[in-house]
């Protein structure tokens, strides 16, 4: 039979990689179609919901619940005193620290949880919480944790041994009561030395204030304990479902096979969604005590005030350098605000997450890092928003350290950061802080980026600006931001990668139908992500159906194999890897039941695109189509019916993609009003698996740096108020807000990935925080700027202007 | 972010308003397009026991432009005031603030009645009706008043409408010069930073009446008389923008919030009311 379809036309109806293929889950978001945690509606279904502290600090003298119960609906209040007899008043975090579900005799942070009101819906259960009485002794409240680690305050009186003795915490030993933590990462005298030796040091401070995720769903469950069969579901705005059915089983005491969990429909995550919250375990309480299912949906203040937050780090940093620029050593020490709990999401060996990428793209020899983690009057949290673990705090304050290094050494930052990149030839580079670099190539992205924006051009224009200004011609000032990034990504081997003991692999199960299409599961879970239009073109590409042929399913802990989740930008490069070995299995397979088809030998049989074909003698071949129902309806020697494969993949290392950011702003000098003229971004994620699903994460990435750099806060007053709690002082960029950004990009795949994939969604983000904050830093540079704090909010870049006599 | 229980009264004509409002006193309060209440009422901030829903009253409505003034109804909405040609050419800058209110979704539900009956100093409405000198009618039991914008605002909040009485239409002599409303804003939806109002009317070179009015500066909107007088029988030059931004600087007194502290929000008052006038004196 003459084959008419070409070989171009065969790659283009796989929609494979390399494919803008559009995104499958489109047709049901764009049609209000989709189905989120609060769409679920279950007969019988009840409604929890909290009674928070409105003080930051204080002790609990007696909670009233009587005028409560009597509001028509309202079925009970859970208090500390109902769930300790369960042991389930306080609960463990991921970071290996304790949190109270439930305020056990006092409370740490302003809407900590006190109570919680059940009811038949949430109109009842919101007037019950109005007549909770709860008594409250106010404690002094410290929201500094310079002052925390001064204060004789002690915030968390069950961290202190008898006598005051301070027990070890998770990790390691503590220096004060209100101390977590140290962390430390690479060589400390070594690098102190150099640093005294050297021509040129800088230095510098910075805050990377406490922002939100603020997904646009907020979190939420629904628990449903079915007391004839004993088990447990529970839906919930999950990023590891798994982890969470694993945790569930073990501070409940259900076995696991007892706990179904399930993420559907996930409106957004960015790290805010990876944790266990008090209102899981509440639900899961309520509905054992009720036997009916019980609802939690936290609304926007909730969301913002008490689920996790993201950053607060203080930190200082020393960088030397020869005089002609080259940079001989770095030393950063972080203050890390952790809020009442120590709740961050990291890996269980990293409290500090991947800090210590903080040597960023640069050839930095000797480094030493230190983090000190602190309890403060703030809500718990810490959680890489948008970012693999604390990846985007390290990148700013590379970013931001290169930038001062640049003004004391009188130096243009782009050439010195040219300078020091590490070049092609050194990968895979050994970094001083432990990390090994798979791959990159650093010059060619940079010089590309800087020729796109003609970047002589606009420093040339910025002189003019700056003479124009002087000569009181305009009160505009223009800024030219930079930034170059690493990003770490793909947690990880879990030889040093694991939370609470589970290893961060992930995994992928394929299933081929006889007539050649397919499902695929993995225990990854979009948010927003495209897995299921992504995932695909990789199968697609892999085994030959078209992607169009394959479903993907995920979140669904019954169905889909243990994987620990979508965070960390690591569902490509740990499920996407999985999914191609997986797929590599089914081809193995696949190519042994050809060979018999063909009456050759499996050797004599390749793979080409959707085919297996005769070596030497393209036309006898067998499509996969033909293949997959061969599987299933011919008695082959030695071959198992049936086309199935899994695949758990243990990652042998992070992958890093990186990038190349150019933003032009222009800024009123008088009001602190910014107006981002231009934004060039070049991404580098290794191979390009859907290029339209890429520019998406790209815009959605830096909008949100914009909003962080820009205003967006988790502000609080000295009492431990939370001052931005609805989203009129909350910053979430508008359509209005965000300029046109134009993406470019490089491909340096990772040698180790099987794809040579690297993961994307988090890298826009990272790399762009830094670049709006130097755009707006470099406009002030003239005038004698070294660093402000972010974010630049109008009244702050104002006060910048101000500070340096611009308004006199 | 779900309120109290509270009665919804939906009544069709003017009379029924009242009577609920005479029965319910303190209890009740009318609402329009509900963008300002109805959030505080879910914050549990505003206690609202009988809320009264002025959509289905007759006689609210409407846009009229005669040659005395333009009489604007209380429930016509931001949408209606944008979309409105004759408007736009009669008193131009009414459009051009309605365009920096809030969104276009709040718009299409936000009143003008209501944007100035509730007292809210981050409004724009009442600045600008106060710059325009416009006249709020009001209707109680005991029959119809008129109150100038100028003397309506008390306190945050607080105005000289009284319980049982309801806000049914704003009127504005014909505005005319250059106008402008510039305003100063974190993001779409915020309230202003700082916002002016300007009309100023111009003969030959020079300026012969001018009215500012400044927005969420104060816990009222400010009528700056002192700041227009200081434009007039100028050329608007630079002594001139000085003076009228001094003057308006004794008027306004505000107060530090996420937006900034108060000597940013000083500076940029007079930056923005230096724009508004030059551009107001611009199209004179």
């Amino acid at each position: 039979m003459k084959d008419e379809v070409t070989r171009e036309e065969r790659i283009d109806n796989l929609k494979g990689m390399g494919c803008s293929r559009k995104r499958v889950e489109d047709a049901r978001f764009t049609q209000g179609k989709g189905n989120y945690v609060d769409d679920i509606k279950l007969d019988g279904m009840l409604f929890g919901d909290f009674v928070r502290t409105p003080y930051a600090h204080a002790r609990i003298v007696s909670i009233n619940t009587e005028e409560a119960m009597k509001v028509p609906g309202v079925l009970a209040v859970l208090t500390a005193a109902d769930l300790e007899p369960l042991g389930l008043h306080w609960m463990p975090t991921l970071a290996g620290d304790k949190q109270m579900v439930l305020a056990d005799g006092k409370v740490l942070f302003q809407g900590q949880e006190v109570a919680f009101v059940v009811a038949e819906d949430r109109y009842a259960a919101a007037d019950g919480i109005e007549l909770v009485e709860v008594e409250y002794e106010e404690l002094p409240v410290i929201v500094d944790p310079f002052e925390a680690l001064q204060s004789d305050v002690v915030l968390r009186e069950d961290l202190v041994g008898d006598g005051g003795t301070l027990p070890d915490g998770a990790h390691g030993p503590r220096k004060h009561h209100n101390h977590i933590f140290t962390w430390e990462a690479g060589d400390k005298d070594p690098t102190a030395e150099v640093i005294a030796e050297a021509d040129v040091v800088a230095e510098e401070s910075m805050y990377y204030h406490r922002t939100h995720p603020c997904p646009l769903e907020t979190c939420g469950c629904v628990a449903s304990m079915d007391k004839v069969n004993g088990k447990l579901t529970l839906w919930g705005t999950f990023q590891a479902p798994h982890a969470i059915r694993t945790v569930v089983s073990l501070i409940s005491g259900i076995e696991e096979h007892n706990i179904r969990v399930i993420s559907p429909d996930i409106g957004g995550g960015f790290g805010n969604k990876v944790g266990a919250y008090p209102g899981y375990v509440c639900s899961v309480v309520a509905s054992i005590v009720t036997g009916k299912p019980v609802k939690w949906i936290e609304d926007r203040m909730d969301n913002l005030m008490t689920t996790a937050f993201a950053r607060d780090y203080h930190m200082t940093g020393k960088i030397a350098a020869t005089k002609e620029g080259k940079i001989t050593a770095l030393q950063c020490h972080v203050t890390a605000d952790h809020g009442g709990f120590d709740a961050c999401a990291d890996p269980t060996k990293f409290p500090a997450g991947f800090m210590n990428i903080c040597t960023g793209s640069y050839d930095i020899p000797t480094a030493y890092l230190e983090v000190d983690g602190v309890y403060t009057n703030k809500a718990p949290g810490g959680v890489s928003y948008r970012c693999s673990f604390r990846v985007t705090e390290a990148v700013y304050f590379i970013e931001r350290m290169i930038e001062v290094l640049a003004i004391e050494l009188n130096m243009d930052a782009a050439e010195l950061r040219r300078i020091n990149f590490i070049k092609k030839e050194q990968f895979p580079y050994k970094a001083a802080l432990g990390w090994e670099y798979d791959s990159g190539d650093y010059h060619t992205a940079w010089d590309k980026a800087l020729k796109a924006v003609d970047y002589d051009g606009l420093r040339a224009e910025q002189a003019q600006r700056v003479a124009d200004f002087k000569a009181g011609k305009t009160r505009s000032l223009m800024g030219i931001g930079l930034s170059f990034f690493t990003e770490i990504v793909g947690a990880g081997p879990v030889k040093n990668c694991d939370i609470l003991g589970l290893g961060m692999f992930d995994s992928c199960e394929i299933r081929i139908h006889p007539t050649g299409s397919a499902i695929a599961r993995l225990g990854t879970i979009s948010q927003g992500q495209g897995h299921a239009t992504t995932f695909a073109q990789i199968l697609a590409s892999e085994i030959g159906l078209p992607a169009d042929s394959i479903t993907i399913e995920e979140g669904d802990t019954d169905t889909a194999p243990y994987g620990l989740g979508t965070y960390g930008s690591r569902s490509t490069p740990v499920a996407g890897a999985a999914t191609a070995m997986a797929g590599r299995k089914i081809r193995a397979k696949a190519q042994m039941i050809a060979a018999y088809l063909l009456e050759v030998h499996d050797n004599d049989v390749e793979f080409d695109v959707d085919r297996f074909v005769v070596k030497g003698a393209p036309e006898q071949f067998k499509t996969m189509k033909e293949i997959a129902f061969a599987a299933y309806n011919q008695a082959i020697p030695g071959i198992e019916p049936g086309l199935e494969a899994v695949s758990y993949y243990d990652p042998p290392n992070m992958t890093y993609p990186f990038g190349a950011y150019v933003c032009v702003m222009d800024i009123d000098v008088d009001t602190g009003v910014p107006d981002i003229r231009r934004f060039y971004a070049l991404d580098d994620c290794g191979t390009r698996i859907n290029p339209m699903i890429i520019e998406g994460q790209v815009h959605g990435g830096l909008t949100e740096a914009l909003a962080v750099s820009l205003g967006q806060e988790i502000a609080y007053d000295d009492m431990g108020n939370v001052k931005t709690g609805t989203l009129m002082d909350f910053f979430l960029p508008t359509a209005w807000e965000v300029p046109n950004y134009e993406t470019d990009h490089t491909v340096t795949p990772s040698p180790h990935h099987p794809i040579g994939a690297k993961g994307v969604g988090e890298s826009p983000h990272v790399g762009g925080v830094p670049c709006f904050s130097n755009a707006v830093q470099d406009a002030f540079r003239p005038f004698g700027n070294r660093h402000t704090n972010m974010p630049h909010d109008h009244w702050r870049i104002w006060k910048t202007a101000h500070d340096l006599g611009l308004h006199d | 972010m779900i309120p109290a229980a509270f009665a919804y009264y939906r009544p069709t004509d003017m009379a029924g308003v009242i009577s609920l409002l005479q029965e319910h006193g303190d209890d009740a309060r009318v609402m329009a397009g509900g963008h300002s209440l109805i959030p505080m009422m879910k914050l549990r901030m505003a206690d609202v026991p009988h809320l009264i829903d002025l959509q289905a009253v007759g006689g609210l409505s409407g846009i009229a432009i005669g040659s005395g003034g333009i009489r604007i109804g209380a429930m016509v909405t931001q949408s209606e005031i944008i979309a409105d040609d004759a408007l736009s050419t009669a008193a131009p800058i009414l459009r051009e603030a309605a365009l920096q209110i809030a969104d276009p979704q709040v718009r299409n539900m936000g009143t003008v009645g209501g944007n100035v009956a509730n007292g809210d100093p981050g409004n724009d409405m009442p600045g600008l009706m106060q710059c325009l000198d416009a006249t709020f009618s009001l209707i109680g039991p005991d029959g119809v008043r008129d109150v100038p914008a100028r003397d309506f605002y008390e306190a945050a909040y607080m105005t000289a409408r009284g319980d049982e009485e309801v806000l049914t239409a704003v009127t504005i002599p014909l505005p005319a010069g250059g106008y402008a409303y510039e305003k100063q804003k974190r993001k779409i939806g915020d309230y202003a930073t700082a916002a002016a109002a300007v009309q100023i009317v111009k003969d030959g070179d020079i300026c012969t009446a001018a009215s500012i009015a400044m927005t969420n500066l104060s816990d009222t909107p400010i009528f700056s008389e002192a700041a227009g007088a200081a434009l007039i029988g100028t050329s608007v030059d630079d002594a001139a923008l000085q003076a009228a931004t001094d003057a308006m600087q004794g008027d306004i007194d505000p107060s530090e919030d996420n937006r900034g502290p108060v000597a940013f929000k000083k500076h940029v008052a007079g930056v923005i009311l230096r724009r508004a006038i030059a551009r107001a004196w611009s199209r004179a």
